[in-house]
């Protein structure tokens, strides 16, 4: 096991897949010259060359459908969208044409593609560059959504992406970046995380927490605060949001009979919303709590330092929700 | 203003209460939430607190006595304030309530500030010593909401599990709710309570049993049967057994053990056969406990034995474990030291049904009394050649009535046909026993 940054675990499972299989390529805003605005095509256009790693214009749709369109032909394109936020701009091509391509040539065509990159909240980008996006391409059915939360994750589960067949968003976390954390090395095996199984990222049998994405280490921050007053908190990364792994959903609020769903967007009608309708539906008689959720506040996200922090899900939150629900609070 | 004391529901069954001791005075000052007095009620000895500020004016129930919830025992007013109508009204109340029974719940219940709290209060479980008491007892931690018990999913599901009934659980969750903790809690000290003598005197020592809860369902049933027939409600449901093949089973296996000096009478197979069904059907095989019904695990069968001053039944320890080489020989030797007066208590206890035989006075059909807390007996008939149709033509054969008598607060009448129908099948078909 190498540690290595969430980054790095990117890179190598897009050269790991590149070079196992030639018609994988990278295309997006600044890919290639620059080795992509956060550094996970870091050396690709040397090793691959510029027909493979391609610099677009800035032109999310015309990129966007371009890459629909090769997956239509036979090729396996890798999508970079330099954050997600700008990916709305392509959502025509991702909602209308990438999501039902199979679906209305009553699956003759299928498009075995990757859209990626950041998701989520940074540091003070202010409103239009802040938002979780998500829930924008888990509402139509026909896109897969993943959401790694660490270095191994990231980079099993956008190897698992590029080989599926059907279109996969995998939104990277953009503070996440820089976090390190041990990936199994490519001579014990091929690493690939097949999509729609969640993982526990920290065992307890008091409340669960579920979650996805960077919210995961939110998530653990509240469970290790929450361990000193004696509350074990069992974490559930959901890691891939369709497929959903409703199992495991159900196995953890089995255990501990109740639950908080933490996300990092907006309340209303966002992830948390469709897992609380699941575990109602399919847990009812486990509870002994509300299901309550923890999101950003439903606002715009300020560019104010003080008030960005007041609006994002926090730890503390968190802490105070599970104790809610624990009826201690 | 005045406030009145009730008898407050202070255990989720009480009726009535009874005051123990006064804490405080006529003339003492009370402030909310003060203990005012200690109440006898059908569980413990509870306090009960003042639900307003004054003089606690007039007691108007002396220690020992005794009324119903809601009603009016006590009035705390200021030190000036006229009081005369308030006690007037509660006397009145007071002795309408003797007279009408439960009416005095309704009748003194609706008064000043309470309103339809009151009678929510009968089923609820007020806090009886916090220190900061609710404006009404609705409110004291109740999980009642419109009639309504608040409770988790999950608490619902385990009460139902343990058999808990929820009506009895104070809820700690945000308004009351009934959580997961609080069911276990309930779940302990019902464990707790039952210990080995809570079915008064009789012996339980060998017995593996399980304690259902009364549901509200089962409890009404219960109330309203006994209110009906007496105490224990019975009805009877008879069957009648072709005992064509039990009557030649038990020549043959006769003969064999006639060199053992070991004879099988019909009655003895009629005793195995009931073992067998019983352990089919332990819904019969049960004691009615008061709040509770008690199954069992294993069945001791009572048998009816006719001495000269009267009748005594002694008992057939583990009758579903024993063959009928060992029934035989037991019944003769406990009838013969029962007639003899030589039976030791514990010979003639602990039975968990019973089974009375008058065939041998060629009594064709009878019912029994119940033997309480037993739920339910056999009143046995003689073996008889009678007439029947079978397949479509009259043929005699030897026919036996069997009545069950059974106590409907624990067995309902398809239970105890149920049970009859497997023990017919058995008696018509000894080989069933086996299955």
């Amino acid at each position: 096991m190498a540690i290595i940054t969430y980054r790095k675990a990117l890179n190598e499972a897009l050269v790991e897949e590149m070079e196992q299989d030639d018609s994988v390529f990278l295309m997006g805003e600044e890919v290639a010259e620059y080795d992509g605005a956060y550094k996970v095509s870091k050396g690709l256009l040397d090793h691959f060359g510029e027909e493979r790693v391609v610099d677009s214009p800035i032109s999310e749709l015309g990129f966007a459908g371009l890459g629909i369109g090769a997956a239509m032909v036979g090729l396996r394109p890798v999508i970079e969208f330099m954050t997600f936020n700008f990916s709305f701009l392509a959502l025509d091509q991702v909602i209308n044409s990438a999501a039902k391509m199979s679906y209305m040539s009553g699956g003759q065509i299928n498009l075995p593609m990757v859209f990626r990159g950041p998701t989520g909240a940074a540091l003070q980008l202010s409103a239009q560059h802040s938002q979780s996006c998500e829930t924008w391409f888990l509402h139509a059915p026909g896109v897969k959504v993943v959401t790694p939360a660490t270095p191994a994750d990231a980079k099993g589960l956008l190897k698992a992406a590029i080989r599926d067949e059907d279109p996969v968003a995998v939104m990277e976390g953009e503070l996440l970046y820089n976090i390190k954390g041990e990936v199994p090395d490519a001579e014990d095996g091929d690493f690939v995380i097949p999509l729609g199984l969640a993982d526990v990222k920290r065992d307890g049998g008091d409340v669960s927490i579920i979650t996805n994405g960077a919210m995961v280490h939110v998530a653990l921050t509240a469970a290790a605060k929450l361990e000193k007053e004696g509350i074990k908190a069992e974490v559930l990364d959901l890691r891939s949001l369709r497929p959903l792994d409703v199992d495991a959903i159900l196995a953890t609020v089995t255990k501990t009979n109740r639950a908080v769903v933490l996300e990092e967007g907006w309340p209303y009608v966002g992830v948390g919303a469709q897992i609380v309708s699941i575990i109602q539906e399919e847990a009812f008689d486990e509870l002994d709590a509300p299901v309550l959720r923890v999101t950003q506040a439903d606002v715009p996200m300020p560019y104010a330092k003080n008030l960005e922090q007041m609006a994002k899900p926090s730890a503390e939150r968190v802490v105070e929700a599970c104790k809610q629900v624990l009826y201690v609070s | 203003m005045a406030t009145k004391v009730h008898m407050e529901a202070l255990s989720p069954t009480m009726e009535e209460g009874q005051v123990v001791r006064w804490v405080k005075s006529e003339g003492d000052g009370v402030s909310y939430g003060e203990i005012l007095a200690e109440i006898e009620t059908d569980k413990a000895t509870m306090e009960l607190v003042a639900r307003g500020d004054g003089t606690l004016r007039r007691i108007l129930l002396g220690e020992g006595g005794t009324a119903p919830v809601g009603a009016v025992i006590a009035v705390i007013a200021t030190a000036d304030e006229d009081i005369a109508s308030l006690v007037d009204g509660a006397r009145q109340s007071a002795s309408d309530g003797a007279g009408a029974g439960s009416e005095a719940v309704t009748t003194a219940a609706p008064s000043a500030g309470q309103g339809p709290a009151a009678t929510l209060a009968a089923t609820s479980v007020p806090e009886p010593s916090g220190s900061e008491p609710a404006q009404v007892s609705s409110e004291d931690g109740s999980s009642m909401a419109g009639g309504r018990i608040r409770a988790s999913p999950l608490a619902r599901r385990l009460a139902a599990e343990e058999g808990v009934a929820l009506q009895a659980v104070k809820g700690s969750g945000p308004g009351g709710r009934i959580v997961k903790r609080d069911v276990e809690q309930a779940v302990k000290a019902q464990d707790g309570a039952l210990g080995p003598d809570a079915t008064g005197g009789l012996t339980h020592s060998e017995a593996d049993y399980e304690d259902v809860a009364l549901s509200q369902m089962r409890k009404t049933i219960a109330k309203r049967l006994v209110e009906s027939i007496g105490p224990v409600p019975h009805f009877f449901l008879t069957i009648d057994v072709d005992m064509s093949r039990a009557v030649e089973a038990r020549q043959r296996v006769n003969a064999p053990l006639e060199r053992e000096g070991v004879k099988i009478s019909i009655n003895d197979i009629v005793l195995k056969a009931t073992a067998v069904a019983l352990r089919r059907h332990r819904d019969c095989n049960a004691h009615w406990g008061g709040d509770h019904v008690r199954r069992f695990h294993r069945v001791h069968i009572g048998v009816a034995v006719a001495i000269d001053d009267g009748l005594i039944t002694p008992v057939v320890r583990d009758a579903h474990l024993k063959g009928l080489s060992q029934i035989a020989p037991e019944v003769r030797e406990l009838a013969a030291r029962a007639r003899d007066k030589q039976l030791k208590p514990d010979e003639y206890t602990g039975s968990t049904f019973s089974v009375s035989n008058l065939g041998m006075f060629g009594i064709e059909e009878f019912t029994g009394v119940i033997n309480p807390p037993e739920a339910g007996m056999l009143a046995v008939g003689a073996v008889e050649d009678r007439p029947v149709v079978d397949g479509g033509i009259v043929v005699i054969r030897p026919r036996m009535k069997i009545t069950m008598s059974c106590d409907h607060r624990v067995i309902d009448g398809a239970q105890g046909s149920r049970f009859l129908n497997t023990l017919k099948q058995i008696l018509e078909e000894p080989l069933a026993a086996l299955l």
